[in-house]
C-alpha cells in the first residue's frame, strides 16, 4: 500500500504542554481519514504541523515522501488546506479568489482563470462567480474556501472542521462535494460532528491529550469498545484516555 | 515569481476597492493643495507658494500609503487567509514584495497627481518637477517600509493609532511643509532634521528649484531611514511568520 501521509513520532510541545505527543500515523493514497478528539486534543496542531504552519518540536512527517521538516517547500506543494475559519480574500470575487490560489501554487494566469471557472462549476459556485466573497453566505464562503484548497489539484487535502457553524442543508451540500473527491484525493478531516465521520470517513483516529489512542473504521471502533453506536464508542475511547491521563 | 505577482495583484485590488483609500490617498493631498493655495491668494506674505508647498504635500501624501500597507497587513494577519497562504509554498520575500509592489506605482501616481494639480494652479511644470517626483520615491519606500513594519508588528486598531494618527502628524509637523523650521528653531528643528521627513521635503524643494547639489545630502538621510524601515519590516514579518510556525 502507498501512503500519502506518514507521521513518525510527530511531537509538538508548548511550554509544559505536549499538544501532540509522539504521533505515528499512516494514511493511504485516496483515503479519507477523520481525526477526532475533544477540544484541545491536538487535532488542529497536528494539521498545522502537517501543513507547515507549525514546526514540530520533534519527529517528522512525510507527505508523498517529502519531509515536512527538511523539505517543507516541496511538502507544502502537495497540499491544499481549508482552515477552521473561512479563509478567503473578502474584497475579491469568487473567481478572483480561486484564480489567486491557483497562481500562488505556480499556475500561469490564463490557466488559472480557466481552472477557476472549472472549480466554480465543480463546487456549484457559478451563479455567484462574480460576487465578492464578503457578500456570500457562510455556506457559500466555506465552499469557496474548499475550492481554493482544491484548485491547485492537491494530492492531499486538509479539512479542519469544514462544516463548523453551517446549517444542515449547507453541511449536506459540502458532504456531497467531499464525497466526489473521495478516492482521488487523500483527505485528512477534523470535525466534532460524529455523523459526518460516519457518513464520509474510511478510517477514524481518536486523539486525546495529544496522543492518538485508537485507529480503525467506524465499525471497528464500535466493536472494539462494545458500544451500541459510534457516539458511545467515541466517548468510551476519549474517556478511557482521559482517565489514563 | 508567479506567486508574488498574483499576491501583489490581490493586494492592489484590496487597496483600490476600498473607496476610503482612494479618498485619502489621492483626494486629501489635492484638497490640501487647493485649500492652502486659496489661503495664499488672500494673504500678503509668501507662506504657501506652490514651488515650496507642493514637494511637502507630495511627501505628506505618502503617509497615507503607510496607513494602507499597515492596515492591509494587520487585517490579513487577523484572518485565516494569511494562514492559508503560509501553508502554500510562498516564502517571506514573496509576501514583502507582494505587499510593496502595488504601493510603489500608487505612490508615483499620487505624487504625479499632486504636481499636476499644482501645475493647474499655476506652478511652472519643468523637467525639474519630474526630478522632484523621482527624488520623492525613496520617501515613498520609507513610508511603505514603515507601513509594512507597523502592519507586521501591530494589530489593526494599533495601526490606526500609530500610522493613522502619529505618523501623519509626525510627517506633517516635522517636515517643514506647513511652516519654516527655522522659525521654530532649537530642539524642534534638531529633532526634525534627525528624522527623515524634513530631509525628504528639502530634497524635493531642491529638485524643483534646480539646486541639484543640495539634493543628495538630504536624500541620503531618507534612503538610510527607508532601508532601515524596510529591513526591519522584513525581519519582523519573518519573525511573525516563524512565531506562527511555532
Amino acid at each position: 500500500m502507498e501512503y500519502s501521509i506518514q507521521a513518525e513520532g510527530l511531537t509538538k510541545v508548548y511550554g509544559a504542554k505536549r499538544a501532540v505527543d509522539e504521533l505515528h500515523l499512516d494514511i493511504a493514497n485516496g483515503e479519507l481519514f477523520a481525526l477526532l478528539g475533544v477540544n484541545g486534543a491536538g487535532k488542529t496542531t497536528t494539521i498545522k504541523m502537517l501543513t507547515g504552519l507549525t514546526q514540530p518540536t520533534s519527529g517528522d512527517a512525510f507527505l508523498l515522501g517529502d519531509s515536512i521538516t527538511k523539505d517543507a517547500i516541496h511538502a507544502k506543494a502537495h497540499n491544499g488546506i481549508s482552515p477552521q475559519e473561512t479563509a478567503v480574500a473578502r474584497n475579491l470575487s469568487v473567481l478572483e479568489n480561486l484564480a489567486l490560489m491557483a497562481q500562488v501554487y505556480g499556475v500561469d494566469r490564463k490557466t488559472a482563470a480557466l481552472k477557476a471557472q472549472e472549480t466554480a462549476e465543480q463546487l456549484g459556485l457559478t451563479e455567484v462567480a462574480k460576487a465578492k466573497a464578503k457578500t456570500l453566505s457562510g455556506g457559500m464562503q466555506r465552499r469557496l474556501s474548499i475550492g481554493m484548497a482544491l484548485i491547485s489539484n492537491p494530492k492531499i487535502l486538509f479539512l479542519d472542521e469544514p462544516t463548523l457553524g453551517l446549517d444542515v442543508i449547507a453541511r449536506r451540500e459540502l458532504w456531497s462535494v467531499v464525497r466526489k473527491l473521495k478516492g482521488r484525493v487523500t483527505i485528512l478531516l477534523t470535525t466534532h460532528y460524529l455523523e459526518e465521520v460516519e457518513a464520509l470517513s474510511d478510517r477514524v483516529g481518536v486523539m486525546a491529550k495529544g496522543k492518538l489512542t485508537a485507529v480503525g473504521t467506524v465499525a471497528e471502533l464500535i466493536e472494539k469498545t462494545g458500544a451500541k453506536d459510534f457516539e458511545d464508542a467515541f466517548i468510551a475511547l476519549a474517556t478511557e484516555t482521559e482517565e489514563i491521563a | 515569481m508567479n506567486s508574488m505577482t498574483a499576491f501583489s495583484g490581490r493586494n492592489t485590488k484590496e487597496i483600490l476597492r476600498d473607496p476610503l483609500n482612494l479618498a485619502f490617498g489621492l483626494g486629501f493631498p489635492v484638497i490640501l493643495l487647493l485649500l492652502l493655495t486659496a489661503i495664499q491668494s488672500n494673504i500678503p506674505i509668501s507662506l504657501f507658494e506652490l514651488e515650496h508647498l507642493t514637494p511637502g504635500i507630495a511627501i505628506f501624501g505618502y503617509s497615507f500609503i503607510a496607513l494602507f500597507s499597515a492596515t492591509l497587513i494587520s487585517k490579513d494577519r487577523t484572518t485565516s487567509f494569511l494562514m492559508r497562504l503560509f501553508a502554500s509554498p510562498m516564502q517571506a520575500a514573496d509576501y514583502i514584495l507582494g505587499y510593496t509592489m502595488p504601493l510603489l506605482p500608487m505612490a508615483l501616481i499620487q505624487a504625479l497627481l499632486c504636481y499636476a494639480v499644482a501645475g493647474a494652479l499655476g506652478m511652472q511644470l519643468t523637467a525639474n518637477v519630474l526630478l522632484a517626483v523621482v527624488v520623492s520615491l525613496p520617501a515613498a519606500a520609507l513610508f511603505i517600509g514603515v507601513g509594512l513594519l507597523c502592519g507586521s508588528a501591530l494589530n489593526d486598531k494599533q495601526v490606526g493609532g500609530i500610522c493613522g494618527a502619529l505618523l501623519t502628524n509626525l510627517s506633517a509637523w516635522l517636515s517643514g511643509t506647513w511652516f519654516d523650521l527655522d522659525m521654530v528653531g532649537g530642539v524642534f528643528k534638531k529633532i526634525a532634521y534627525a528624522l527623515p521627513f524634513a530631509h525628504a521635503v528639502d530634497a524635493g524643494r531642491a529638485a524643483v528649484k534646480g539646486d541639484f547639489a543640495a539634493i543628495m545630502p538630504h536624500l541620503w538621510w531618507v534612503i538610510g531611514y527607508a532601508l532601515v524601515a524596510l529591513i526591519a519590516a522584513v525581519l519582523v514579518f519573518r519573525r511573525k511568520m516563524l512565531r506562527n510556525n511555532g
